[in-house]
Parts: structure tokens; C-alpha cells; sequence
């Protein structure tokens, strides 16, 4: 598989319960509204720092709902 | 020659029945151009339901799309209370709407055409019911089928009527990449309003080049407009895109000195009455923070509180929320609640201010559909307009015009145990 060189967070909000794991398990990418819902940016993150792609996939595993997934975007870009 | 319409012309013969197929063939010329799709691309028509989408795209789209089997799906939902241009239309030109869906099926080689229209229009339901029957049995003609869907404002949101004709669930789709296509059982689908595919039969029947003979040049064509508020009676008019919205005003007897227009629909914007000189089409209105929308006006009169009509909306548009997705379910109540505390005062105003517009900026964008997006754009729009009456608000100062008459037309609120999610 081709290494991801930036990403993009996604929730299903009709899937999303508002658990707020994800900003427990990736809290540098997933912000939480006053509701418990995530907030997560639309813009690409890159992985330069592995870590933060190692955070997104357990958000992904830790969602109760399988809300989240990650998109592999394009051109990779500054964050 | 070539008999056309002039304007009126979606409209064009109307009287007080639909006409008959051939009354109908008699009054728009049983003409038809020759390259459809190349017509379509050159008139420019872009979609009268609200998101205004170029119509040759969407047609593009779905002639792209490999599949034994297409539809065309009719969307006459009209979920906007105070937009009356779908009824209106069907009402008067049945068969236009119809002659345009048959085009849409022929481009994108469709041969089934599923005409929705909300069941709690039984006399436009009956109009269609006719019209299609009217039409059975005619060589090389698609399949009609009449749907009924029952009535809530999202239901007309194109992937939760899509949702209804598959499962009977009037309720949105997540679709997180767009454009994408949508499919009924498995046939690929284009959803198209019921007022576009009118236009859609009168560029098939006229052309491109007498399309773009009213409108402007990057909003080409004439548009149906539902006036109501400050007005001698609601209307239905239509009117060339780029007219001014002074003279449509004047068109219906409006109040010539109003406060605000309410612009799009429910899910639109205010446009400062300052503007009424803008013309009424996209390219003019977009910058100004309004839009063309559902087709919807709302004048409202100077000595009326825009911050106690705006809730009202808010209020309705949150039960009307399918609660699928919690930006919008949690959101859009607190919202009103925001308001409410705002419009009746309250000592701690100024924060309550602050709050909703923090939340406005946190639920723009987050739902499947576009629900929350409107109503967040009508709450941040009305800020903007009535700025200076929303100071007097947060300075606790009293509002008599909060409590006086409305002037947008709001639905009774349903609650939840009378709501049925069929």
C-alpha cells in the first residue's frame, strides 16, 4: 500500500452518538462541541509526525459507532 | 416560423385549471429541437430547487453513468411553508413539468420518471394523477409513476426523497464526497425540480438561444417567485432573473418601504432593504450574503422586530431537524433558545449574544445535509441586518414589535409524539 502522506478525519454525523472517544484518543485532531460531537478540521493533515496517523487510526478503532474514517487526500499539505 | 411564449413563461396560458395535454400542445407548439443536450449546455440553466445547480452538469453526470436501468425523479416536494412556485406551477402547466422530465429521461437514457408531490396537496396530486393518465399509452413515452410522500421539510432534501422512494423514510443521506449520483433500488437516479424541469421542457421545445433571451447573462432565463408579508396577498409571479427587486415588489402591491427582505426561503437570508435595487439573480445577490434560494420573499415592514420573526423560523426549523445527526438535533434548538432569551431580554444578553454566535460558527457544516448550514446562515444574516436593533436587545432595552403581528408565515409546531416518520 501506498505510505499516506496526508489525511483527512471523517465522521458519519447520522452513525456519530457523540461518545467523544475520538477526542480522548486523538484530542490533537478532534475537538468536541458543547453536545459531546466532534469537531474535526476539513483540512488535510500530514503525516510527517507518524504519530498523529497512529492517533486517527485508533480514533477509528475506538469509535462505539464506526463513524470515523480516514481519507487518504492527494497533495500532501503544511499543517 | 416557430411560435414561442413570451412571459409569463412557465406559466404562459394559465388559467384557472392545468391544462389539458392538448390544450397544452396547442399553447407551447408541439416544437422540439433537435440536439437536446447541446441546448441544454447553452441555455445555462441552473436549478430552481434551492442549490441552484447547473442542470447540464447534473445531466452530464448521469450520462456518464453505465447502468441497464436510469430514472428521472420529479422533486415537486416544496418543503418551504411559505413557497408556493411547485403547486403553482402544477396547477397551471402540469404537462411542461412533465415534457421536461420526458427530455431529462431522453438525454440520460432514463426509462422510468418518478413524479413525487407531498400528500398533503390532494388537488396538485390529482393534477398530476391526471396529467399522467392523460399521456398513458403514448409511443415511446417513459414511465410515470406518482409518488406521494408525506409532508416535512427535509423531505424534499434530494437524498431523503431518494431515501423514501427506497426505504419510506423521508429522511437525508450522508453523502460525504459530491457530486455523486444517487441510486433508486439500483438504477442511477437525477433528481430535478419540479420547476427546472419545466424550464427543461421549454428548452427543449424553444431552444437555448430564446431561453437566454430574458434573464442575464450568467443567470439566463425567468424564475417563479413566492411574495408574502407585507403584501396585498401572497403571489406566485414569474419574473426575468436580474429584475430588480424593487419592481417585483411593486409587482405584487408590497409595502415600498419595507425594513427587510427575507431572501431563499427558510433556510435563506436577510437582505437589508437598502438593496432593493439589487437585481433579483445570483451573481447580485451572493455577494450581498442572500440568494434566489426556493424562490421564496418575505417582506417584512419597518416597525416589525427581524430578530422576533427569525426565531419564530429558527424554532420551527429546529423541530423540523430529522435529528440524525447531533450538531443539528442539540444545535438548532439552542439556537432558538438563544434568540427566545434575546427577543424577550434578559440581563445577561450580551453572553447569550456572544453564545449563539460561537454555536452558529460550531454547527455550520456539520450535518449530513444542508439543514443546519441554512439555518445558521438566516440566524448570522439577521445579526448582520437588524445589527442595531439586536444592540437594543442586548442593552435589555423592550421590543413592543416582538410581540405584535408576524409577518413570515410560520407553520404550528408539530411536536414529537404527533410526528410521523413513515
Amino acid at each position: 500500500m501506498r505510505k499516506i502522506e496526508s489525511f483527512v478525519l471523517k465522521v458519519n454525523p447520522i452513525l456519530c452518538d457523540g461518545f467523544a472517544h475520538c477526542h480522548e484518543l486523538a484530542p490533537e485532531l478532534v475537538n468536541i462541541d458543547e453536545w459531546g460531537y466532534p469537531i474535526i478540521s476539513d483540512q488535510p493533515t500530514s503525516t510527517s509526525d507518524r504519530s498523529i496517523l497512529e492517533s486517527a487510526r485508533l480514533a477509528v478503532r475506538g469509535c462505539p459507532r464506526q463513524a470515523l474514517r480516514i481519507e487518504r487526500t492527494e497533495a500532501p499539505t503544511r499543517r | 416560423m416557430t411560435m414561442t411564449v413570451s412571459l409569463p413563461r412557465v406559466l404562459h396560458a394559465a388559467s384557472g385549471q392545468p391544462l389539458s395535454l392538448r390544450e397544452h400542445e396547442y399553447a407551447f407548439a408541439a416544437t422540439h429541437v433537435d440536439d437536446l443536450f447541446g441546448e441544454l449546455v447553452a441555455s445555462g440553466l441552473a436549478g430552481r430547487g434551492g442549490a441552484g445547480f447547473m442542470t447540464a452538469r447534473k445531466v452530464e453526470l448521469l450520462r456518464g453513468v453505465r447502468a441497464r436501468h436510469k430514472v428521472v425523479v420529479v422533486n415537486a416536494m416544496e418543503g418551504e411553508p411559505i413557497g408556493h412556485k411547485d403547486r403553482t406551477l402544477l396547477s397551471a402547466n402540469p404537462h411542461l413539468v412533465l415534457d421536461g422530465a420526458e427530455y431529462v429521461a431522453t438525454m440520460i437514457g432514463a426509462r422510468q420518471i418518478d413524479v413525487c408531490v407531498s400528500r398533503s396537496d390532494p388537488t396538485v396530486v390529482r393534477h398530476v394523477q391526471d396529467a399522467i393518465g392523460e399521456r398513458e399509452g403514448r409511443r415511446g413515452s417513459p414511465a410515470f409513476v406518482l409518488h406521494t410522500p408525506p409532508w416535512r421539510y427535509v423531505a424534499g432534501e434530494e437524498s431523503a426523497l431518494v431515501h423514501w422512494l427506497n426505504d419510506n423514510e423521508t429522511m437525508p443521506q450522508y453523502r460525504p464526497n459530491r457530486p455523486n449520483v444517487l441510486h433508486v433500488g439500483r438504477a442511477p437516479a437525477l433528481v430535478v425540480n419540479a420547476e427546472t424541469s419545466a424550464h427543461v421542457g421549454l428548452i427543449g421545445h424553444f431552444g437555448a438561444e430564446w431561453f437566454r433571451e430574458v434573464g442575464t447573462s450568467a443567470s439566463p432565463g425567468s424564475t417563479l417567485v413566492s411574495v408574502s408579508g407585507a403584501v396585498v396577498r401572497p403571489t406566485v409571479l414569474e419574473v426575468p432573473l436580474g429584475m430588480t427587486l424593487r419592481t417585483i415588489l411593486r409587482e405584487v402591491g408590497a409595502d415600498p418601504g419595507p425594513q427587510a427582505i427575507l431572501t431563499g426561503g427558510y433556510g435563506g437570508a436577510w437582505l437589508s432593504a437598502e438593496h432593493l435595487d439589487a437585481a433579483y439573480c445570483d451573481e447580485v445577490l451572493r455577494p450581498l450574503g442572500a440568494a434566489v434560494g426556493a424562490g421564496v420573499l418575505v417582506v417584512l415592514p419597518m416597525d416589525a422586530c427581524g430578530l422576533a420573526e427569525t426565531r419564530r423560523v429558527v424554532a420551527w426549523m429546529a423541530n423540523e431537524s430529522s435529528r440524525q445527526c447531533g450538531p443539528c438535533a442539540f444545535g438548532l434548538p439552542a439556537l432558538a433558545e438563544d434568540l427566545g432569551t434575546l427577543v424577550r431580554g434578559s440581563r445577561d444578553a450580551r453572553a447569550v449574544l456572544r453564545r449563539l454566535t460561537e454555536r452558529c460558527a460550531v454547527i455550520d457544516g456539520r450535518g449530513a445535509c444542508r439543514h443546519p448550514d441554512g439555518v445558521v446562515r438566516l440566524v448570522e444574516s439577521a445579526l448582520r441586518v437588524f445589527a442595531d436593533h439586536v444592540e437594543d436587545h442586548a442593552n435589555g432595552s423592550t421590543c413592543s414589535a416582538a410581540s405584535s403581528r408576524h409577518w413570515v408565515a410560520v407553520p404550528e409546531i408539530e411536536h414529537e409524539s404527533q410526528l410521523v416518520w413513515e
